[in-house]
């Protein structure tokens, strides 16, 4: 690739005390692209994510952020550089409004014109974020908050957003919104990195994808190349009839 | 006096003990709040708090009940003696949370709780060594002016406690409601995982309710000194086991929840003096608790949080 990659995993390996949890994994998310990650359960997709994010360290290996290693970076300074997470299962603070979610998503941007532009831009993408805007998050249905664990992330001034399973437990109607979501926010130049069970929605968004199975890489390619696989195929796409909601 | 000048005088000594106890419990609640951890060492830090206090009044040259003060050195006797009390327990706080319990953030098990164990006994015989376990004479500049109530008396140092007590109490409503480190450490102690994620150190909010929740037990130690014209050695574990059994009683974690309890368990006390005798107070509080902890754990305004993973 010639130019410099948003996002760059370089043998990465992470511990759970001695449980070894990703093995010399390599990633590479450039500017503006959509990358998924697709993987069963516990093989590694949400400690991908923590590691982005700075919770969980890289025992060895490089993260390089922007062409610069970040290995060492605490979180708080990650997120001022413009990487905020969509987490597994939202994680909304339940019994903050809706309004202070949001306030929490701009944590480390100053206050001012640029938070009301930002507030105003996720109330147009979402119309009913703002409707809810002074409700307790925890009243909200799943879907309304997936969109605000969207909108606070949007409310970093992300770069690279991080999620993780943003499909999970949520209608039909509802993911079908998201990924359209997710597109739309990409499109204005926020790169994505996905983790998701849905392999067949994420493929048919994503530019590009990686598989992990216990740890380690074991595919990659273009989403293009991905469906066309007989493993994916065989692993991820056959089995998608399973019931979402 | 009838039974009603005498219900009201108790509900005005009960009232002056809540705002004592409630103040003493919020410091409990913000730390168990964002760190599930009980911090025993709070018993002594309040303890510390009416020391600090009374050395200070001490310093303008007042002792004991001699020297009366009106109106603006009054005030400001006064409040020296607050801000540095708490300022003072404040900054315990803060070495507590800074140099013995962050270096044990990551064990598990009861390694931190035994800590503020070991932390309080400290506290205790560094004052013991120092100044003795004689009950000594607090500093009370306030005039003696008091109204009549039907019956009941209102003296000027229960309408002053009451005052200081609204006062913080509402200054700390304000900061977790509206201020944006107090909207950090409810997200904290909602989800500590994803208060990081959105930026917020940590660190910095746990130190924060260390400040914060040491601060109002240094002020809840200066009001112990102008309600009883004491301060000893030993107040700090009968006075913090009521705020503990306030914070519970309230819910704990929950910052309405403590002011509600220190109030409740402040009347309970003055009334079941009252009626049953001051001897059963303990019996009585204790019993409270351990009703509470059977019949609604959670407490009065606390929910029970899903058990985290």
């Amino acid at each position: 690739m010639a130019s410099t990659p948003l996002l760059e995993f370089k043998n990465v390996n992470t511990y759970y005390g001695d449980l070894h949890v990703l093995k010399d994994v390599n990633y590479t998310i450039g500017e503006g692209e959509i990358v998924s990650l697709l993987g069963g359960n516990a093989c590694g997709k949400s400690t991908t994510m923590k590691t982005i994010m700075g919770v969980v360290r890289a025992a060895t290996g490089t993260v390089t952020y922007q062409g610069q290693e970040i290995n060492g970076l605490a979180t708080s300074e990650r997120v001022r550089r413009g990487i905020a997470p969509v987490l597994e299962a939202r994680r909304l603070f339940a019994r903050m409004s809706v309004f202070e979610n949001l306030e929490m998503g701009a944590y480390t941007q100053p206050r001012g014109a640029q938070f009301d532009d930002d507030i105003a831009r996720v109330y147009e993408l979402f119309p009913r974020v703002k409707e809810r805007r002074n409700q307790q998050a925890g009243t909200l249905s799943g879907g309304e908050q997936q969109m605000v664990a969207i909108g606070r992330a949007l409310m970093a001034r992300p770069k690279l957003i991080c999620m993780d399973e943003p499909s999970m437990g949520l209608s039909p109607l509802f993911v079908e919104l998201v990924f359209d979501t997710i597109q739309t926010i990409n499109r204005q130049g926020v790169s994505i990195f996905m983790v998701e069970q849905n392999a067949n929605m994420a493929l048919s968004i994503a530019h590009r994808g990686y598989v992990l199975q216990s740890g380690a890489v074991v595919l990659s390619g273009t989403a293009a190349e991905l469906r066309s696989n007989e493993m994916i195929k065989q692993a991820y796409l056959g089995e998608m009839e399973a019931p979402v909601a | 006096m009838t039974a009603g000048d005498l219900f009201l005088q108790q509900a005005i000594n009960g009232l002056s003990l809540g705002a004592m106890y409630s103040l003493l419990a919020l410091g409990f609640t913000l730390v168990y709040g964002i760190m599930e951890l009980i911090n025993f060492a709070h018993f002594n830090v309040f303890m510390v708090g009416s020391m600090i206090a009374m050395l200070v009044l001490q310093a303008f040259g007042l002792s004991g009940q001699q020297t009366i003060l009106t109106g603006l050195p009054l005030v400001g006797v006064l409040l020296v003696g607050f801000v540095v009390s708490m300022v003072g327990c404040g900054l315990i706080g803060v070495f507590i949370e800074r140099f013995l319990l962050r270096p044990l953030r990551n064990v598990k098990g009861p390694a931190a709780m035994i800590t503020t164990i070991g932390v309080s006994y400290i506290l205790f015989n560094v004052v013991l060594l120092t100044l003795g376990t004689d009950s000594k004479n607090f500093p009370n500049p306030l005039p003696p002016i008091k109204w009549e109530i039907g019956g009941a008396v209102l003296r000027m140092r229960e309408v002053l406690i009451w005052g200081i007590a609204l006062v913080l109490m509402g200054g700390l409503t304000y900061f977790v409601t509206y201020t944006k480190l107090g909207k950090a450490m409810r997200a904290t102690a909602q989800d500590p995982e994803a208060a990081r994620m959105m930026g917020v150190e940590v660190d910095k909010v746990v130190m924060s309710a260390f400040f914060l929740g040491s601060a109002l037990a240094g002020a809840s130690g200066m009001i112990f000194g102008l309600y009883y014209n004491l301060a000893k050695v030993d107040i700090g574990f009968a006075a913090g086991l009521r705020a503990f059994t306030a914070a519970v009683l309230g819910g704990i974690g929950n910052v309405p929840g403590a002011m509600l309890g220190g109030v409740l368990i402040g009347l309970i006390e003055s009334g079941s003096g009252q009626v049953i005798g001051a001897a059963w107070t303990d019996v009585v509080i204790f019993g409270i608790l351990v009703l509470v902890l059977v019949f609604r754990p959670a407490g009065l305004l606390g929910r029970l949080a899903p058990n985290k993973s």
